[in-house]
C-alpha cells in the first residue's frame, strides 16, 4: 500500500467524521444552509482562504509561473487586491440584507420571481466553471498518485464531495475548508522552505536562479523574472497586453461577484464579523501567494519539464506535488499530494453547497413555490438532490475537457462571468434608486451571455486558437463594460418601479446600520 | 423581510444622522476603492505597454515589474488596516442612531 493513499484515506476519513458530527446538528434551514450564523471571524477567514486558495492557486498557479514566470504570478496578484473590492463594496451589505444566498440581496426590493431565476442560474454557471477546473486538478492528482485514470479519479471525488455535502451541509463544508486551509499553509511554507534552502537561503541566488531558468538543466535558460513570456506582444501578438489588463479586471472585480465565497458571508452573526472575516482571509492568502513566487519560480530552476510529461503532454497542473517530490522526498510528496487533494474536495463542495442552496432556496421556494411555506426540510431536500445534479454534471464535464487545461485558467474564467453578470447588478440594487427589476434582469442575463459567448469565441473556445473571432483569452474588458451597460440600459429603458424606489431607503437603512439582520441561531 | 412592520424605515432614514454616516462611509471608500483600482490596473497597464521600464532591475535580478507587483499586496493589506479602523468608528454611529430612535 503507498503512502499518498493511506494519508488520502486518513484526511478523508477525518473530514468524515467532521461530516457526521454536522449533520447530527444540521437542524433547520440555517444550520444547513448558514452553519447556524455562528463561525467567528478568523474561522470564517481561514474558510473563505481555503475556498479561494483551490485546485486553480495552489496547482494551477505553479504551474503558471512554472512556465511563464512573472505573467502567471499576475493571477496571484489579482486574486488578492480582489478582497479590496469585497471589503469596500460588498461584504457587509450583503450580510446586513440577505439570508442564505447572493440573490437574497437583489431581490430585497425588486421582483423576486424573475431576478432570483437568473441569480440562480448565474450562480449555477459560475459555480461550474470553477468546480471543472477543481475536478481536472483532482483527476490529475489522483492519475498521477495512485495510478487509477483520470475519468475514475474524478468521479471518486465526485462522490466523496456528495457524501459532504448531502449529509454535512454548511457546517461540514465551512469546518472542511479551515481545516484544509491550515495544511495548505503548512505545506506552501515547507515547500518554500526547501526553495529556499535548495537556493542556500539565499534570495540574490535564488532571483539569479530565476532569471537563468533552465528548468533543471533540461531546457534554454529564459529569465522568468520578465513580464511578456505569456501575455507579451512578442508572444501573444498585439492583443497581448489587452488580454493580461482584461484578466486583471476580471480578477479584481469578479471575487466580489461569486456566489460560493459570497455566501460565505452569511455564516458569521453580524456584518462586523463578516468585515474582519474578510481581513483574516486577506492576510492568509496574501502570504500564500507571495509564497507562491518562492515554489512556482522555484520550481522553474528545479525540476526537468520530462518529470511533468506524460504522454508527450506537460501537466501543467502538477508542479506543485512534483516540486514537492523532487525537494522531499515521498513522503512530502504524499503530504503535498493529500494536501491538494483535500484542497479540491473541499472547494467542491463549498461549491456545490452553494449551487444547491441556490437552487433550493432561490428557483424552487421562490420561484417555483412564490415563498411560500413549504413542509418542514422540503427546502433542504431540494438542496440535496441538486447537489446530486450538479456534482453528476460537473464530473461529466471535467471528463470530458481532460486533463491538459490549466484549473487556474478555467478560475479565471469563472471570475469574469461573475464579474460581468453579478457584481454590476449587486453593486447597482445597493447603491442606484432608480435601479428596477428589468434591469437587474438584463444585467444578470446580458451579462451572463455575454462573457460565455466571447469565452466560446476566443483562442480558447471552440474555434480553436487560428480561427478564433475574438482575440482575448479573457473576456473582462469587454462583458464587464457590457454587463453594467446593459444593467443601466434595463432600468433607464423601462418604466421607473415606485414600489422598489420606495423600499430603497428600507434596503439602505439595513445595509450600512445592520438593522434587522439575520440573527444567529442556537444550535 | 418580516419585522420591518416595526420599524420606520423611511424615519431612519431621513435622519440627518443617518444621511451623515453615509456621507462619511462615501467620503473613504469612493476614493480609496478608485484608487485601489488604479493602482492595480497600472499594473498590467505599464508591464503590457512599458516593458523596458518595468524590466529595469533595482536589486540584483529583481526588476520594477516585481516590486510593484509584490506593492500591490502592501497596499491592499494597508487599506484593508485602515478600512477597519475607519469602520469601527461608523458601526458606533449605527449602534448610536438605531437605539437613540
Amino acid at each position: 500500500m503507498n503512502i499518498p493513499l493511506i494519508m488520502f484515506l486518513a484526511f478523508v476519513g477525518l473530514t468524515l467524521l467532521i461530516t457526521f458530527w454536522a449533520a447530527k446538528k444540521n437542524t433547520g434551514a440555517s444550520a444547513y444552509f448558514a452553519a447556524g450564523r455562528s463561525i467567528t471571524g478568523w474561522q470564517n477567514g481561514l474558510a473563505v482562504a481555503g475556498d479561494y486558495m483551490s485546485a486553480a492557486s495552489f496547482l494551477g498557479i505553479s504551474g503558471m509561473i512554472y512556465v511563464a514566470g512573472y505573467d502567471g504570478f499576475m493571477y496571484s496578484v489579482g486574486f488578492l487586491v480582489a478582497y479590496i473590492t469585497v471589503l469596500l463594496i460588498v461584504a457587509e451589505p450583503l450580510r446586513n440584507a440577505g439570508k442564505y444566498t447572493m440573490a437574497d440581496l437583489l431581490a430585497y426590493r425588486l421582483k423576486p420571481r424573475p431576478v432570483r431565476a437568473l441569480a440562480s442560474l448565474s450562480t449555477l454557471v459560475v459555480s461550474t466553471f470553477y468546480m471543472i477546473a477543481q475536478m481536472v486538478g483532482a483527476g490529475a492528482i489522483i492519475k498521477q498518485l495512485i495510478g487509477i485514470n483520470f475519468e475514475s479519479a474524478v468521479i471518486g471525488v465526485g462522490v466523496l464531495m456528495l457524501v459532504y455535502v448531502v449529509f454535512g451541509g454548511m457546517l461540514a463544508t465551512t469546518w472542511v475548508q479551515i481545516i484544509k486551509a491550515l495544511l495548505l499553509m503548512v505545506g506552501a511554507i515547507m515547500l518554500s522552505y526547501l526553495v529556499l534552502q535548495f537556493h542556500h537561503f539565499s534570495f540574490t541566488e535564488f532571483f539569479n536562479a530565476v532569471a537563468h531558468a533552465d528548468y533543471g538543466g533540461s531546457a534554454e535558460p529564459k529569465n522568468l523574472m520578465e513580464p511578456g513570456l505569456k501575455f507579451g506582444v512578442a508572444v501573444a501578438g498585439p492583443w497581448g497586453p489587452i488580454d493580461l489588463i482584461s484578466l486583471c479586471l476580471g480578477l479584481v472585480l469578479g471575487t466580489a461577484g461569486l456566489p460560493h465565497i459570497l455566501v460565505r458571508f452569511y455564516t458569521v452573526p453580524d456584518a462586523k464579523t463578516a468585515r474582519s472575516s474578510v481581513v483574516w482571509a486577506m492576510a492568509i492568502i496574501g502570504a500564500f501567494y507571495i509564497m507562491t513566487t518562492l515554489f512556482g519560480f522555484g520550481a522553474a530552476t528545479i525540476i526537468e519539464k520530462a518529470l511533468l510529461t506524460t504522454d508527450g503532454k506537460l501537466d501543467v497542473n502538477m508542479v506543485a506535488p512534483i516540486l514537492a517530490k523532487v525537494l522531499g522526498g515521498e513522503f512530502f510528496f504524499a503530504f503535498i499530494s493529500a494536501v491538494a487533494f483535500a484542497t479540491i474536495l473541499a472547494v467542491v463542495a463549498g461549491l456545490t453547497m452553494s449551487a444547491s442552496a441556490s437552487f433550493a432556496h432561490d428557483f424552487y421556494s421562490n420561484v417555483i413555490h412564490h415563498g411560500k411555506a413549504n413542509r418542514p426540510g422540503q427546502e433542504i431536500r431540494v438542496a440535496r438532490i441538486t447537489a446530486f445534479c450538479v456534482g453528476a454534471a460537473s464530473i461529466a464535464f471535467a471528463i470530458y475537457l481532460g486533463p491538459t487545461v490549466n484549473a487556474a485558467f478555467l478560475v479565471g474564467l469563472a471570475f469574469s462571468v461573475a464579474a460581468s453578470a453579478n457584481l454590476p447588478v449587486i453593486v447597482l440594487s445597493v447603491f442606484w434608486k432608480r435601479f428596477n427589476t428589468s434591469g437587474a434582469v438584463v444585467g444578470l442575463a446580458v451579462g451572463l451571455v455575454a462573457s460565455i459567448v466571447l469565452i466560446l469565441l476566443s483562442p480558447s473556445g471552440i474555434y480553436g486558437k487560428e480561427g478564433a473571432p475574438f482575440p482575448l483569452s479573457n473576456p473582462g474588458i469587454v462583458s464587464i463594460p457590457i454587463g453594467f451597460i446593459a444593467a443601466w440600459l434595463g432600468t433607464i429603458l423601462t418604466p421607473r418601479d415606485l414600489e422598489a424606489e420606495a423600499k430603497f431607503a428600507e434596503l439602505k437603512v439595513r445595509a450600512h446600520t445592520g438593522l434587522g439582520s439575520e440573527k444567529a441561531t442556537a444550535h | 423581510m418580516s419585522e420591518k412592520s416595526s420599524v420606520n424605515w423611511a424615519e431612519i432614514e431621513a435622519k440627518p444622522e443617518f444621511r451623515a454616516l453615509l456621507a462619511k462611509k462615501k467620503a473613504f471608500i469612493v476614493p480609496v476603492f478608485v484608487f485601489c483600482m488604479f493602482y492595480y490596473l497600472a499594473l498590467p497597464v505599464l508591464v503590457g505597454y512599458c516593458p523596458e521600464m518595468m524590466k529595469t532591475k533595482v536589486w540584483g535580478e529583481v526588476n520594477v515589474a516585481y516590486v510593484f507587483a509584490l506593492s500591490q499586496f502592501i497596499v491592499a493589506w494597508v487599506v484593508a488596516f485602515l478600512y477597519v479602523r475607519v469602520a469601527a468608528k461608523w458601526d458606533k454611529s449605527a449602534a448610536a442612531l438605531i437605539h437613540g430612535h
